[in-house]
């Protein structure tokens, strides 16, 4: 496998969270009760006539500008045609030969090379229902028309992608820019982003272009990594056998760990494009441009070079803070407001983000609010709190919302500074532990950090460690 | 003529007609003379013409991104063959 490379191109659907559908008035929305948010446009009934909704265009002009592609000043739309129960038309709306965006581009960081992964064509559609397959052999299909007329955006990537590292770190990136330019949830889980890969693999450092097998069915970022991991063994072990990669369509299959073929669509890429008479042609003027350019936020690789430059950040640091806009906002609100912006950022990429983990949340969903870190933060330094105990009062503060010095008051957590108080309880450490102060002067440093323990133990961690080092160094 | 049967064929499964061997003949026929006629328009010098995208002289009509309500239920599902619950109800194509 080691003489071998990947070549990969990923292709992406994302739903735009416009209020409405793309080319009728219903509303765009998730979890409804089926067949509730439809109307006659999105159902396909005859003598409708869809128009296209101004916030798609908006966002779609927004996401190919955040992703470097130039915006056609002429586009139009297309029918896809098939046949299938989800699209009641038996087309999708889409854009064929003239997309909205072309020849963009983002940047990657996967081990600490910068890569640039070209983007061939960003281009507006609508989505399709959604089937319910009958339980068991059953001969039938449930449709919910609810989704069908979504506003959609394929983002299609050139083969530049050559590990499934890359891959990943694409779709990161990817999702990280829309969310920033707050044009889509990118849920995975909810199928608001949806990933195929095109993937083939050849003799590394050859140009060759082998044939590609295209994988479906993943359904988190890291089933598409693992995907494309146990589909390049499978080409190299293919090639390295003396056999032929197949050019077909593959599905994904989590409980195997390995891809599978899926029954061949008949007639599968016979689409019969054609311009849609019924929606008229987008032109697109370069104020309309410019506009929307001068409205796009700082995108993340800027405001990540910012951070290392404003805060004295590392590369690394900056970059996990700015993934996602709602973290980085809070991070800023916080650094802004306190003497140590490093200090925040420790925080913030630290306990913070592991209670954002662990408790499953949404970064808008935290309690704990920008100027409470910093209250926090402000009280170990006026030596109310240690350090350690602060670790307790973060969590309370992250589960509750309740300010640091509440929780302070209500848990008894102030440090002991009083100096009366500590000797004696160093004191009555020194007393019960003779053997190990014997090892200390005998030289063993690991002793006094057992005492330092010890101490900490019998104030519940309340006591000043910087006081509790001196009065036992001062009483041993 | 331009168009085999089998090209009927296979546009007919594109639409999902089941058509018989008489209607292959019929239709094999009808469609040849479409691209017959196709043909002689393709004849003409269209070099110095823009390609026509579209045959009305308008461009960019968008709508507000504002709801409007939607059809209830039983209107929806009224001209459904088959209806199951909230659903339209379809035979299984995977």
């Amino acid at each position: 496998m080691d003489n071998y490379e990947a070549v990969i191109g990923l292709e992406v659907h994302v739903e735009l969270h416009t209020k409405t559908k793309a080319f009728c008035s219903c509303p765009n929305e998730f979890g409804k009760e089926p067949n509730t948010n439809v109307c006659p446009i999105c159902l396909g009934l005859p003598g409708v006539l869809p128009v296209i909704n101004e916030a798609l265009l908006e966002y779609a002009i927004r996401a190919g500008l955040a992703l470097n592609c130039e915006i056609a000043a002429f586009s139009k739309f297309d029918r896809k045609n098939y046949y299938y129960p989800d699209l009641p038309k038996n087309y999708q709306i889409s854009q064929y030969d003239l997309p909205l965006c072309r020849n963009g581009y983002l940047d990657i960081e996967v081990n600490g090379a910068t890569r640039r992964i070209g983007i061939t064509r960003v281009h507006m559609e609508e989505d399709a229902g959604k089937l319910v397959h009958g339980e068991g052999g059953a001969d039938y299909s449930l449709v919910d028309l609810n989704r069908a007329g979504v506003p959609l955006l394929e983002i299609v990537s050139e083969p530049d992608i050559r590990t499934p590292e890359e891959a990943k770190a694409y779709l990161e990136k990817l999702k990280s820019i829309l969310s920033y330019i707050d044009v889509s949830d990118c849920k995975m889980e909810e199928g608001s982003l949806r990933c195929d890969a095109n993937i083939s693999v050849r003799p590394a450092g050859t140009d060759i272009l082998n044939p590609k097998t295209e994988i479906k069915n993943m359904n988190s970022f890291r089933a598409v990594q693992r995907a494309l991991e146990a589909e390049i063994k499978r080409q190299c072990a293919v090639w390295a056998a003396g056999g032929t990669v197949e050019s077909e369509t593959r599905a994904w299959d989590e409980n195997k760990g390995t891809t599978v073929p899926m029954r061949s669509k008949e007639e599968a890429s016979d689409y019969r494009y054609f311009p849609d008479p019924d929606l008229v042609p987008i032109v697109i003027s370069p104020d309309r441009v410019s506009r929307i350019r001068r409205e796009l936020p700082e995108l993340p690789d800027a405001r990540a070079r910012r951070f290392t430059s404003e805060y004295g950040l590392s590369a690394y640091d900056a970059g996990v803070l700015t993934a996602s806009r709602a973290l980085a906002d809070f991070y800023e609100a916080c650094a802004r407001n306190y003497r140590d912006p490093k200090l925040v950022s420790n925080w913030v990429t630290g306990e913070f983000l592991r209670l954002v983990n662990a408790r499953n949340l949404e970064i808008r969903d935290v309690k704990l609010t920008p100027a409470h870190l910093v209250e926090m933060l402000e009280l170990i330094d006026k030596g109310t709190i240690s350090g350690k105990i602060a670790k307790t009062v973060f969590e309370e503060m992250f589960d509750t919302g309740k300010r640091a010095e509440e929780i302070v008051k209500e848990k008894g957590l102030v440090q002991i500074s009083d100096e009366g108080e500590l000797s004696r309880i160093v004191e009555e450490v020194v007393t019960a532990n003779p053997g190990v102060v014997a090892d200390y002067r005998n030289g063993k440093e690991k002793a006094f950090a057992f005492l330092v323990g010890q101490v900490m133990k019998a104030t519940k961690g309340k006591a000043n460690p910087q006081l509790v080092n001196r009065l036992l160094k001062e009483r041993i | 003529m331009k168009l085999s049967k089998k090209e009927v064929e296979h546009v007919a499964l594109l639409a999902r007609l089941a058509l018989s061997e008489e209607e292959k003949e019929r239709f094999r026929a009808q469609l040849n003379s479409v691209l017959e006629y196709a043909e002689i328009i393709n004849q003409l010098d269209t070099e110095k013409v823009a390609p026509t995208y579209h045959v009305l002289p308008i461009q960019n009509v968008e709508r507000p991104d504002k709801e409007h309500e939607t059809l209830p239920l039983e209107e929806t599902l009224q001209n459904a063959p088959q209806r199951d619950g909230n659903y339209f109800r379809v035979p299984r194509i995977i």
